[in-house]
């Protein structure tokens, strides 16, 4: 029952912004949500009465939701969501804020995510995750995302010939990215013999399969081309996106996820084919995930993962460029705002403000979005397919 | 496979005794009908109603059809193992204290997928597993992946022990060894493992037969504990409290007659003295050393047994008097299960129809046997549930109680009195 769906014409997206990541902070979320929102204005030029819709995605915002940040942050809007979908939250948020500008209902949309990261808000956002988590996972070794990862490795390792190597590639490289990123709290190199030599979290995981927690914020901006135009402002066109949440329940394990239903629209509505996409980002708080978001996004055929990673490279110069910050991996998981770490990059890259490692020529851009563990699996997929503006 | 548990090295007294901690403890109301089902010792999942779809995680509405009339129904716990993960890092201390911890993926024959703690014997995945339920340390329901078939040691895989109060190379008090039941237990306790057996008996000059059989096993110590008697259970507390994994309570006083069939209430207090402020006494006493000791290794302080009566469930007219103390006897268990709820000790009540002794002898068949009680409690302790019915008549009045307690009062009050 497949429709064409409506393009999204000249509504682009502009302001790529990251709030710097720190390990644990003090600061409640709605700093480092004004941060972004105060960088984000500042970069457009844009007064703040001038702003007139806002989403917002984070996890420790509570006991406050979008509404209350409205209030905190002096903001009288026509337009507001709150996007709670962690690692979709950017794709999902790009769509919505898309529609309601293409609509009408609002003239120009900040996107907003972030979080803070006390020492123990880690752990206490995992008791409380969600009532499946609850009731039936974290009391079972209360080992986070890490367990339920680890079991997607170990069968997709089984069943695929994945072998440690591979995944330490995706890591290696990423770290070679995140080296040039000014934002990434890693800051030391990582050969494959460290990642392969690191100590085990839940097997077959290791330490630098594990994204590290942390506090930070990324923003971007949605509105129409003339008025990004009269901003003076470089933009990235929206060419196609999807969403899909609990794709496959039926799967006895996650190897596979909504892009699979999906991806044949998107490189539709798109015109365009994975073959034609010059760089990637996947949400990547684990090295299967993204190779899942590689293999069902259609970079190659389900399966054939290990021999894609074996021949292919992947930092920002390579046959591959993916992750080109350095990915989750290697920047910091600031909670809500991992789901657009990967976004934001996107639109640098096409929109020539990358801030580390450069794609030469990337004209197109896809950033996949991979959320909210909510019992067994990760429910939320999205994806969104940028072009560059203008000729740069 | 599991090696065989080996004897815990005595004690050094000068490390800290490690404190207890417990595995996360919120659930949802509705998940806590997994482990009423746990408590109970059986393995239940809600199955809707309208079209018969098996659900997990326990939810408010069918999966498949939206349905609310969702009911908890046995399931026998087949499964494939999926996939498996050695977690070396948890974000609990519990666990902290006891990686690495063995998790296990399972897709259950009846239809879901469960997340659940893997015993250490079940192959690599995929596999066959049969899966369990267990309550956890903080009297919670908790999964439990076994292989499909026993093995050799299974009872000391380290994860397993975690969920159960297996007297093993464990220290037992048993307040009343002197009846049919209290030698029975003493006996299949020593046959289940235990370290030693401080088998407590009253009124030293009465010799029960078969007593003298008992202070010839090596592992059982003979005491006198009267639990009338304050003064000496305090002070036997302090004597062996600090010492004591699992205490079994068989102190009990019975006697025939409701109210009308008695003159005074010389019996009722009696009774109540034992089997009410018996439980107080010793729950005052020896509660304490036992919360403090309920991580301590190997063979922590682990379980506090009450040898309850169905009768506490739904007054028996003919035994009118005893089975009011008994409520009373189960309300106390309650709180002092609320009080060893922090320190990881399980507190097990048992709930027999009419054993076969002196004090039902007018009752009739089925009764349940002294010897066959004995292994029930012994199994209750290495499983892991916390309300156990043995015998039929208790399964049978369980059932009825749980189908309609009005009905149940009524059937009761209809029979004859003695």
């Amino acid at each position: 029952m497949s429709q064409t769906r409506t393009a999204y014409e000249d509504i682009v997206v502009a302001c790529p912004v990251t709030v710097p990541y720190v390990r644990y902070s003090i600061r409640g979320a709605h700093w480092f949500l004004a941060a972004a929102l105060a960088e984000l204005l500042k970069r457009a030029g844009l007064a703040k009465d001038k702003l007139d819709g806002l989403t917002v995605s984070s996890f420790t915002l509570a006991p406050d939701t979008a509404v209350g940040l409205t209030q905190h942050l002096g903001l009288t809007l026509r337009w507001l969501d709150h996007i709670p979908m962690g690692g979709a939250s950017g794709i999902v948020a790009l769509r919505r804020a898309a529609r309601a500008v293409q609509c009408g209902d609002a003239n120009a949309v900040a996107c907003l995510a972030g979080d803070t990261n006390h020492t123990h808000s880690f752990r206490l956002n995992l008791a409380t995750f969600s009532q499946f988590a609850r009731d039936a996972v974290y009391p079972y070794g209360s080992g986070g995302a890490n367990a339920s990862f680890a079991f997607l490795t170990a069968y997709y390792m089984r069943t695929y010939g994945a072998n440690a190597e591979d995944f330490g590639k995706i890591c290696v490289a990423q770290r070679a990215n995140a080296l040039k990123f000014p934002f990434a709290l890693m800051k030391k190199p990582l050969t494959l013999d460290d990642y392969l030599s690191a100590r085990p979290i839940a097997e077959p995981l290791r330490l630098y399969d594990c994204v590290m927690p942390c506090a930070g914020a990324e923003a971007f901006l949605v509105l129409r081309r003339g008025a990004a135009e009269r901003l003076g402002l470089p933009y990235a066109r929206i060419l196609a996106t999807i969403e899909r949440h609990n794709a496959f329940p039926d799967d006895p394990i996650q190897y596979r996820g909504g892009w699979t239903l999906d991806r044949d629209e998107l490189y539709a509505q798109a015109c365009l084919g994975p073959q034609d996409v010059d760089v990637l980002a996947t949400y990547d708080d684990y090295p299967v995930i993204t190779l899942m978001q590689i293999e069902d996004l259609g970079f190659c055929k389900k399966g054939d993962g290990p021999n894609f990673l074996r021949r292919e490279s992947f930092t920002a110069e390579g046959s591959f460029p993916l992750n080109t910050s350095g990915g989750l991996l290697s920047v910091g998981q600031a909670g809500a705002a991992g789901g657009f770490l990967g976004l934001v990059e996107i639109v640098r890259q096409v929109t020539g403000q990358q801030l580390g490692a450069k794609v030469q020529g990337a004209r197109i851009g896809l950033a996949s979005g991979f959320g909210m563990i909510n019992y067994d699996r990760g429910l939320c997929s999205g994806a969104a397919v940028l072009a560059a503006g203008t000729e740069q | 496979m599991t090696p065989p548990l080996v004897r815990p090295p005595r004690k050094n007294p000068i490390l800290r005794t490690r404190l207890p901690n417990l595995p996360p403890g919120g659930r949802s109301r509705v998940a806590l009908g997994l482990t009423a089902a746990a408590a109970l010792g059986r393995f239940e999942l809600q199955v809707c109603r309208d079209c018969g779809t098996v659900q997990y995680p326990p939810r408010e509405a069918c999966r498949a059809c939206l349905s609310h009339r969702l009911d908890w129904r046995a399931q026998d716990g087949a499964g494939e193992l999926v996939s498996a993960t050695l977690l070396h890092h948890s974000n609990e201390l519990f666990y902290r204290e006891r990686m690495p911890w063995r998790l296990g993926l399972v897709k259950l024959d009846c239809g879901p997928l469960i997340v659940a703690h893997l015993h250490g014997d079940c192959a690599p995945a995929p596999a066959r597993v049969r899966v369990s339920l267990n309550l956890d340390r903080a009297g919670l329901a908790a999964l439990v992946a076994l292989p499909e078939k026993d093995t050799p040691n299974m009872a000391d895989d380290r994860q397993l022990r975690e969920m159960t109060c297996d007297p093993k190379f464990r220290k037992v008090l048993i307040t009343d060894a002197k009846t049919a039941l209290g030698q029975a237990l003493v006996e299949a306790v020593v046959a289940a493992g235990a370290d030693l057996v401080w088998a407590g008996h009253a009124e030293a000059w009465k010799k029960p037969p078969g007593f003298e059989r008992l202070s010839a096993i090596p592992q059982v110590s003979l005491l006198p504990l009267d639990l009338t008697d304050s003064r000496a259970v305090k002070q036997l507390a302090g004597e062996i409290g600090g010492r004591v994994d699992i205490l079994i309570n068989t102190a009990d006083y019975h006697r025939n007659f409701g109210i009308s069939g008695r003159e005074g209430i010389e019996t009722a207090r009696a009774e109540m003295d034992i089997n009410y402020f018996g439980l107080l006494r010793l729950a005052q006493e020896f509660a304490p050393a036992m919360r403090a000791r309920g991580a301590d290794g190997q063979s922590s302080a682990v379980a506090w047994v009450n040898i309850l009566s169905v009768f506490a469930l739904s007054n028996f007219p003919p035994h009118g008097t005893y089975s009011a103390s008994k409520a009373a006897a189960l309300s106390l268990a309650q709180c002092l299960r609320a009080e060893l709820a922090p320190a990881g000790v399980r507190v097990i009540n048992i709930f027999p129809g009419p054993l076969d002794d002196e004090w039902n002898q007018s009752l009739p068949p089925p009764k349940i046997a002294p010897t066959r009680l004995a292994a029930d409690i012994v199994a209750a302790l290495r499983g892991g549930g916390e309300d156990v019915f043995p015998g039929d008549i208790a399964q049978d009045w369980l059932a009825r109680w749980r189908d309609n307690p009005k009905a149940l009062e009524r059937e009761l009050a209809a029979m004859p009195h003695q």
